[in-house]
């Protein structure tokens, strides 16, 4: 079979086009994500350094913090960046939805065994 | 951009054989099953560092307390360098899909120019982690565990009971000389000063370090300074165990070797990574000025480099959350 990203005619590559009026549309959004990413940054940066001791703010508040702050940033960077959020939905699950079972699973498991093990040191020393 | 992803399509078509039915290339497609696997990879050891650390019985060492240094400069900026590397890396993402976007218009010099721009931010980003792992690994100060217990007041009026084997930091004037006066190097000597001791090498360079204050709790939180009377308490009770940064074998930073593992491993592989990507880059940068995608008439490639090179970047936003954030 032949190598469908190599054809010159009728590729999806090629349907991907676009001109200059749609590619100015574009750059603006990219340099839109940029601000957000970087202002998402800045913020973790300084909840890093200044709210993370502070009494005003409990270590939990500020660690999911930190983890919703990622996961957007994370969003961001996938959807746009790399331009899931304009593929198809089939590909999109395909990527996404197997990634999250695995990695919650791993997540949760590591994390229980984890604390059980610090749990049964504690209880023995 | 999504161009043939974008348009309604009945799922007879689709899926009747004969074409892609996610509508992208074979190349395009294995890319992101690549970086699905790659990306479980970088979890699993993420989820590693996670479950060594609620497994951990001593205090774990925190981000804003180890990573505080700028290069060439005195004083403290807590994560004020890992944020810039972060941002570097963001930029070069940036400057990769205004590549990519100039590709979709089939603008040779807009692509030449965004790429090269990548690869630069990819060698800056491979330079800045080259300087955070040569701190790293020498350290700043180094420190040595108590030989026996003591009891001491902090500068603060704190009293600490410590016991046996409990780690006390020194400051990196005078650690940078106690690591050669350790290794028995015979040009450094201590010798008795006004205030307590310092430590003198004598030789080509000439210079002397005086023992100012010593620090508890360094890398974890409550970090302590102990000084005059109370701080020779500390430096007599010392033990002959000195670790000076930080390898496979041995820390300053943690009780946990396993601390120094991950970040050698989680980053020292991230690093491979932006390495790897930064050679395709070029791969691909040479290939455009070529013209073989003008000939080919669709500049793909640099959308499937671009994937990889985005991943990079997401894969450093989990890595600086969850080991230097949290």
């Amino acid at each position: 079979m032949e190598r469908d990203d190599l054809l010159v005619n009728d590729s999806y590559a090629l349907n991907a086009h676009h001109s200059e009026e749609e590619g100015r549309k574009i750059r603006s959004k990219i340099w839109k994500v940029t601000g957000i990413l970087t202002l998402l940054t800045t913020i973790e940066v300084i909840m890093g350094i200044y709210f993370k001791r502070s009494e005003a703010f409990s270590w939990t508040v500020i660690k999911w913090s930190f983890i919703i702050l990622t996961l957007v940033k994370a969003a961001y960077i996938v959807l746009v960046f790399m331009h899931l959020g304009e593929e198809r939905t089939n590909l999109r699950r395909a990527v996404i939805v197997p990634y999250f079972l695995f990695i919650c699973y791993l997540i949760f498991i590591a994390i229980t065994e984890g604390f059980g093990h610090l749990g049964a040191f504690q209880m023995f020393h | 951009m999504g161009g043939e992803a974008t348009k309604a399509i009945s799922k007879e078509i689709l899926w009747g054989g004969g074409r892609s039915p996610f509508s992208v290339s074979y190349g395009k497609m294995m890319m992101w099953y690549f970086l699905v696997s790659d990306a479980l990879t970088f979890g699993g050891l993420l989820t590693a560092y996670g479950f060594a650390r609620a497994g951990s019985e001593a205090a774990w060492p925190i981000g804003e307390q180890v990573f505080r240094a700028l290069p060439g400069l005195e004083g403290e900026y807590p994560l004020m360098y890992v944020a810039l590397m972060t941002f570097i890396l963001i930029v070069s993402s940036v400057t990769m899909v205004l590549a990519v976007e100039s590709g979709h218009r089939n603008d040779k010099a807009g692509v030449l120019k965004w790429m090269a721009w990548t690869i630069v931010g990819g060698f800056v980003f491979l330079g800045s982690q080259a300087w955070e792992w040569s701190h790293f690994i020498h350290g700043s100060g180094g420190m040595f565990q108590l030989e026996k217990a003591v009891t001491v007041t902090a500068d603060d009026g704190q009293v600490f009971e410590l016991k046996e084997g409990e780690a006390v930091f020194m400051d990196h004037h005078f650690g940078h000389l106690a690591e050669p006066w350790i290794e028995g190097n015979p040009n450094v000597s201590l010798v008795a000063s006004d205030h307590g001791v310092k430590l003198v090498e004598v030789g080509e360079h000439t210079h002397e370090a005086e023992l100012h204050s010593l620090t508890l709790n360094k890398y974890i939180e409550n970090e302590t300074h102990v000084s005059g009377a109370e701080m020779m308490k500390l430096w007599e009770a010392r033990g002959a165990n000195f670790s000076f940064g930080a390898n496979l074998h041995d820390s300053e930073y943690a009780v946990q070797q396993q601390y120094a593992d991950f970040f050698f491993f989680i980053t020292g592989f991230h690093g491979f990574h932006v390495f790897s990507g930064v050679v395709i880059n070029i791969i691909i940068f040479v290939m455009a000025y070529k013209g073989v995608f003008e000939r080919r008439k669709h500049y793909e490639m640099v959308e499937k480099v671009g994937l990889y090179w985005h991943f990079v970047d997401l894969v450093w936003v989990f890595v600086f959350t969850f080991f230097y954030l949290i």
